[in-house]
């Protein structure tokens, strides 16, 4: 039976390229803000580009705040990509006093001021840690994948952090714990290495 | 670190792919499509698609190829050709591209980076520079509408850089489809100028090439007849660049 993914639709950015992406794995994707159609699928995704800020505004208008935490709290698979990764942290320095989801302890910060230009944006490589084995399996230590952030994720805990990249500082690039996967970087814009990012992700989703 | 790019560009006339010599005789190449999933194999850095009928015909670039590309090339992609407005834009970030590249609308209306670079980000916007050599050996902006632009090159592109683009397309109109090599002083004279990215366009002839431009200061090359009609690929320059101790994914 073809997996079926919800993809939250909140009016953060383009979405159109997570669609495709899983669609040509094999998944029927549905696009929805709707918490009860989201609920039907099996395994829900959080795209997302813009300010820390507007997405929790855009999420918590749609209720998908609620929606997200209780789809996480139920087991069932859950990956972020870019602003998805940022918002599942407690607190952005993009919007100070602002709670974010705050399914992982932690901060989303500035890169701190240096000749490097922000946003980082374009190829860059990732070192796989030992969190990330089995959701970078199939992808060598090394690989390249296609970020635009200006903001980076520090989790408190170091063993979520799924594989780590270089900026000026080095920043974790991807966290894992449990069923909830999240990346800074675009797998669906990473040619081979993020389509089997997101095979992976969607051999995690029981038959 | 990030990584120098190789960008193959696909030049459109509305619906299917062309490429020029000196920005006029065209050569008819079939089907976007088809030209695509070849560079998606070729696990090509970004693609750029433009249309560069669009503006004179008051048109913009397909919207159909645009998504038909972006279903099956999992890769930044960068689309221009008669964009004007922020919503133009939009709907072509929703059909699955990344950035556009302005040209044409900016000779009237510079200020219009400003605009779309506040609503999309200066990640977005590429701003598209054509340059050629004046009779008197000058380099100046070249503008598709064939009106004429003034502007010095040097504060042009300063202009740009100040007003938000993230980037510049940088092509020459003298070396284009050539394949006779880079305008190397050209791009050394923009890159020292700016800060943002010049991804350097326009006569690319060997992979050696790809390595001149970048030690004369492209953060990107970018070339199209070479890959269409020679058995360089992509690969090759990378190949080149990476041998030449510059970083690139490969």
């Amino acid at each position: 039976m073809r997996k079926k993914i919800g993809l939250m639709d909140y009016g953060m950015g383009n979405v159109l390229s997570v669609s495709k992406a899983f669609e040509f794995l094999g998944a029927d994707v549905v696009l929805s803000s709707e918490p009860a159609e989201l609920a039907k699928s099996d395994a829900v995704v959080l795209p997302g580009v813009g300010n820390f800020g507007d997405g929790m505004t855009e999420l918590s208008k749609r209720s998908l705040d609620a929606f997200t935490l209780s789809w996480i709290e139920s087991g069932k698979p859950f990956m972020g990509i870019c602003l998805g990764l940022q918002l599942l942290m407690e607190r952005s320095e993009e919007a100070p006093g602002l709670a974010g989801l705050g399914v992982f302890k932690g901060d989303t910060l500035k890169f701190p001021k240096s000749d490097l230009k922000v946003p980082h944006m374009g190829w860059n490589q990732v070192e796989i840690r030992p969190a990330g084995a089995g959701r970078f399996s199939g992808v060598p230590d090394g690989s390249h994948f296609y970020f635009v952030h200006s903001y980076y994720v520090k989790p408190d805990d170091d063993n979520v952090v799924a594989c780590t990249c270089e900026y000026g500082i080095e920043f974790a690039a991807a966290l894992s714990s449990g069923n909830v996967f999240a990346t800074q970087f675009h797998p669906e814009k990473s040619q081979e290495c993020g389509l089997s990012l997101l095979r992976n992700f969607l051999e995690t989703i029981g038959d | 670190m990030l990584k120098h790019r190789v960008i193959p560009i696909v030049l459109l006339d509305g619906y299917s792919v062309l490429k020029t010599i000196q920005f006029s005789t065209r050569r008819n190449l079939g089907n976007p499509i088809t030209v695509a999933r070849i560079y998606n194999t070729r696990n090509v850095d970004e693609l750029v698609l433009l249309d560069i009928d669009a503006s004179k015909y008051g048109e913009k670039i397909d919207e159909f190829t645009i998504s038909e590309v972006a279903s099956e090339c999992f890769m930044p992609l960068t689309v221009g050709g008669g964009l004007r407005t922020c919503e133009d834009i939009s709907s072509v970030l929703a059909k699955g591209a990344d950035k556009v590249v302005l040209n044409t609308v900016l000779l009237d209306k510079p200020e219009f980076v400003a605009e779309s670079s506040q609503q999309f980000g200066a990640q977005c916007i590429v701003a598209s520079v054509d340059v050629r050599k004046s009779g008197d050996g000058r380099y100046e902006v070249y503008s598709h509408a064939g009106r004429d632009f003034d502007t010095p090159l040097l504060d042009w592109i300063m202009e740009l850089e100040e007003l938000g683009a993230g980037e510049l397309l940088l092509n020459s109109v003298e070396n284009d489809g050539l394949m006779t090599g880079y305008d190397l002083n050209l791009i050394h004279m923009v890159a020292e100028t700016v800060s943002i990215p010049v991804v350097a366009a326009g006569g690319l002839s060997s992979p050696s090439d790809a390595v001149s431009a970048v030690d004369n200061g492209a953060a990107a090359v970018a070339a199209a007849s070479v890959f269409h009609f020679t058995d360089i690929t992509p690969d090759d320059l990378k190949l080149e660049m990476k041998s030449s101790g510059l970083p690139v994914r490969i």
